[in-house]
């Protein structure tokens, strides 16, 4: 896998300069700023960033500070695609009647962003072809607000409006699949990446800012204020939950499904899978599961039939 | 050149020979002739803006403010509850300072529907650090339109013109035109490209900002608000030396010595005028002003006009809701000692017609205090 | 002078269009004034609909309905009911009509032309309706000296390029010729 000779090495992305700057405000152990990081190692030039309302946002910009060496911009919480439009449309005016060479686009939003209250604004960009690369990082719930459910958070997954109680135990619903229903757009470029996996995820961050027209990466992001974990987790638990195929690596290529590194051989020696249990057992929201045992069950006969899914679309 | 076209047509045309980089737009009506008039001309090549047809009237706004951000000339329209959807934008696009210009084609607001001429819709935004400039045909929309590019880039201020919806909108008129090179002479070829979203020279737009230091951000917001009234009050000038159309801040019309006045928005003034000429020949000394700068609202200008008549009606195309209407509370707290009435006519298209205009002035020459003219018991 | 004119027809009859084109047909007679508006409910095609047209040597600042017309066009007969309220006591109905003008017991001037078989003779139809504007205002020049028949068939063709405003001129040019007056 590469993206047109693009080949990071730690060597050289370690000489890279990094385009978030450190002294931002976000958690310690939060993974937001590691998938932004990874992300910028792989602008191929000049970029703009359109960021959604959020924790990425609030903690990186607290005037009169930035920590963005890149032009950036900020508008509100549901908007982040079609804000990012206008740039880009911005971008096609300035080359066509001044021959100004087009910047790159990046959009960031977090899954409130984009799974719930910015998926229509997501979902016309995709329509109308727009030609930026678009990141989700996936905590799975608002936790910008303090843990509060999404369209992403996972089935009993404990936040603050799905407490654990006697008749309800976290969250009733099932995590809305983000990336089939973009995928569903016929973009050319759909992509799942875990920091764990930094080479990957890298690699298919340049991928979308390659391609012409949309492109949407989804990267899964883990927060321990939320997730209930140890902030030295961080990176292990990133790496469970592909390794336990809650969160396969794929992308989508010009419609073609594709599994990716760790999944990939996962999918060729299914004995590398891990029970679901592990991803869960370091994490405070999931604590009520593994104390019941149909829970439990009812959770891992989910994340195989997901990974069946994915599997299947993958052509393995 | 005098071209017979209606007030979006004529809106379209302005925007496009102001050499609009971007426009991102929604269809409502009645401002769609605008948006169907732009596409022809993207479709026909007459243009080299780059048009968004985005998916709702909050990603209409939100595009113009990233395009706006990254330094694009940058034009929408919308009318009603499109205009409601972008509320919380509008915000966004004053507060960054994005000289965006959008065409708010008045209507009412739901529920119930209705597609008509009220003020509602922009009413609501008064006060979202946009300035509003109002207009009483096709002529002052198409001029509006040319003028709003040169005051947003000169002040860094969104400008909205305002439109009555149908009775402007859809109204075929004599418009007369200029040149691209007129227009473009005046409001300059494009955009300056300082406090852009720059690869060159990185910015931060839309920070978060914290009490230490919000009130401050705010009152340069307050302060560019204040100051803007000059360079419209230039603008006017300098396009009337252009082109012989003077537009002042607050127009008046036989009011120097009008016992009774009457104080509106919009195409009323036109029928207005008319009724006082008709009262005038029957012996009443009544005159009209309207006002033409309503954010910032002309409240200097406002009082000049109104200050010697022993009453002044204000009316307004608006439904007050547990208070009075916005013309006329701005009005009253610019025009302490003089004796206003307030009046409401016209909701949701009710045609403001020469006896609704007659009603306002019997009522107050017989100090009639009663608010709603034109209403069914 | 100010003469101000109601249309009424029916959604897709070209009402509308027809207020405009009357209006342009005015600039080019040398009027400083026109204005044309529509009168739209949530009207769709067949929909009872409304149109308005002012002419005037100056310029036109009234920006309402009109009550109290000089002139009403009807594009259907059972609108006459209508078309006669508030017009001018010495007020034009010009009918679109096969009958002739002393077949109508009103109390008003009339002029009648048979649009809609002139519009249909020249296949001027839209989704299968006829389509009469071009067609009854031929009849305008024959009630109103002001505008002459030339000044509406040239506005037709600058609305029109081409074969479709040929076609509508023409039409147009057939229903002056056919239009009979009574006053």
């Amino acid at each position: 896998m590469n993206a047109g000779g693009f080949n990071p090495n730690l060597k050289g992305l370690s000489q890279q300069e990094d385009l978030l700057l450190p002294g931002h405000r976000l958690c310690a152990g939060c993974s937001a700023s590691i998938v932004v990081r990874q992300v910028l190692k792989a602008v191929r030039g000049p970029t703009i960033v359109v960021n959604a309302t959020g924790c990425l946002e609030v903690a990186t910009t607290i005037y009169p500070y930035t920590s963005w060496a890149l032009p950036w911009i900020h508008s509100a919480f549901e908007n982040v695609a079609a804000t990012a439009s206008g740039v880009v449309a911005a971008e096609r005016a300035f080359e066509r009647k001044k021959s100004e060479p087009k910047s790159d686009v990046i959009a960031f939003g977090g899954d409130g962003g984009t799974y719930d209250i910015g998926f229509q604004a997501l979902s016309g960009a995709l329509e109308r072809y727009d030609d930026f690369l678009y990141v989700l990082y996936d905590n799975e719930a608002y936790m910008n607000t303090g843990i509060q459910r999404s369209g992403s958070t996972p089935k009993y997954a404990w936040t603050t409006t799905t407490p654990v109680g006697s008749v309800e135990a976290g969250k009733m619903e099932y995590k809305k699949p983000i990336d089939l229903i973009v995928a569903a757009h016929d973009i050319p470029y759909v992509a799942t990446a875990s920091p764990a996996y930094w080479r990957d995820l890298i690699v298919k961050a340049r991928k979308g800012i390659e391609v012409d027209g949309p492109a949407f990466l989804h990267a899964i992001s883990t927060c321990d204020r939320g997730w209930r974990h140890d902030t030295s987790d961080t990176i292990e638990i990133a790496r469970l939950a592909v390794e336990t195929c809650y969160f396969p690596l794929f992308e989508v290529e010009n419609g073609e499904f594709k599994l990716t590194g760790r999944s990939r051989a996962i999918a060729k020696r299914p004995e590398l899978k891990k029970p679901v249990s592990e991803f869960l057992k370091p994490q405070g929201r999931f604590s009520h599961i593994l104390k019941n045992q149909s829970m439990l069950e009812e959770v891992q006969e989910n994340v195989d039939r997901y990974w069946e899914r994915i599997k299947k679309l993958c052509g393995e | 050149m005098i071209l017979g076209i209606s007030g979006d047509e004529a809106v379209a045309l302005a925007a496009k020979q102001c050499n609009v980089d971007v426009v991102a737009a929604y269809p409502i009506t009645p401002q769609t002739i605008i948006v169907e008039k732009f596409s022809e001309y993207v479709a026909n090549g007459e243009t080299q803006a780059e048009y968004v047809r985005v998916e709702s009237e909050h990603s209409a706004m939100s595009a113009c403010v990233g395009a706006s951000a990254r330094g694009a000339r940058t034009f929408t329209a919308t009318s009603s509850q499109g205009l409601m959807l972008m509320h919380e934008i509008l915000y966004v696009a004053s507060g960054m300072r994005l000289p965006i210009v959008m065409a708010n084609v008045n209507r009412a607001i739901s529920s119930p529907i209705n597609i008509h001429a009220d003020h509602a819709d922009s009413m609501a935004v008064r006060d979202s650090g946009w300035i509003q400039l109002s207009c009483v045909d096709a002529q002052e929309a198409y001029d509006t339109t040319i003028m709003a590019f040169k005051i947003a880039e000169e002040t860094l201020l969104p400008v909205m013109v305002l439109l009555d919806g149908f009775v402007i909108s859809h109204t075929l008129q004599n418009v007369s035109t200029l040149s691209d090179e007129q227009i473009l002479n005046f409001i300059g070829n494009e955009r300056k490209s300082e406090n852009i979203l720059d690869p060159e020279n990185p910015k931060t737009f839309g920070a978060m900002v914290l009490p230490d230091y919000y009130s401050e951000i705010k009152m340069q917001q307050i302060e560019a608000m204040d100051e803007s009234k000059k360079v419209i009050e230039n603008t006017f000038k300098e396009f009337g030396d252009l082109t012989g159309r003077r537009y002042p801040l607050v127009e008046s019309y036989k009011t120097d010595d009008a016992e009774h006045i009457l104080l509106c928005m919009g195409s009323a003034f036109g029928t207005a005028k008319v009724v006082v000429d008709d009262m005038r020949a029957e012996g009443k000394k009544v005159g009209v002003s309207r006002v033409k700068c309503y954010r910032p609202f002309a409240g200097n200008e406002v009082r000049e006009a109104i200050k010697n008549a022993k009453s002044v009606g204000v009316a307004d195309r608006v439904a007050p809701f547990g208070s009075y209407p916005p013309l006329y509370l701005d009005t009253k707290a610019s025009c302490d000692g003089i004796n206003l009435k307030s009046f409401v006519y016209g909701l949701g298209g009710r045609d403001v017609n020469k006896d609704t205009i007659k009603e306002v002035f019997d009522r107050l020459e017989k100090g009639v205090d009663e608010m709603f003219v034109g209403v069914r018991e | 002078m100010m003469y101000e004119i109601r249309f009424h027809g029916r959604g897709g009859q070209g009402a509308v269009t027809a207020a405009a084109l009357l209006c342009r047909a005015g600039f080019l007679a040398g009027k400083k004034g026109v204005q044309a508006f529509p009168l739209f409910g949530a009207e769709r095609r067949g929909a009872p609909v409304k149109a308005f047209a002012r002419i005037d040597d100056e310029e036109i600042v009234l920006a309402s309905q009109i009550y109290e017309p000089d002139y009403v066009f009807v594009f259907e007969e059972w609108l006459i009911e209508y078309a006669i309220e508030g017009l001018k006591k010495d007020g034009w109905m010009i009918i679109n009509t096969k009958k002739k003008p002393e077949d109508f017991d009103l109390d008003c001037k009339i002029a009648t032309t048979d649009a809609t078989g002139i519009a249909l003779s020249n296949n001027l139809k839209v989704a299968g309706f006829p389509v009469i504007n071009s067609s009854i205002l031929g009849a305008f020049p024959k009630v109103c000296e002001e505008i002459k028949l030339e000044h509406i068939t040239q506005a037709i063709k600058n609305y029109w390029p081409g074969d479709i405003g040929k076609n509508n001129a023409h039409a147009c040019e057939q229903a002056f010729n056919a239009t009979e007056v009574k006053e």
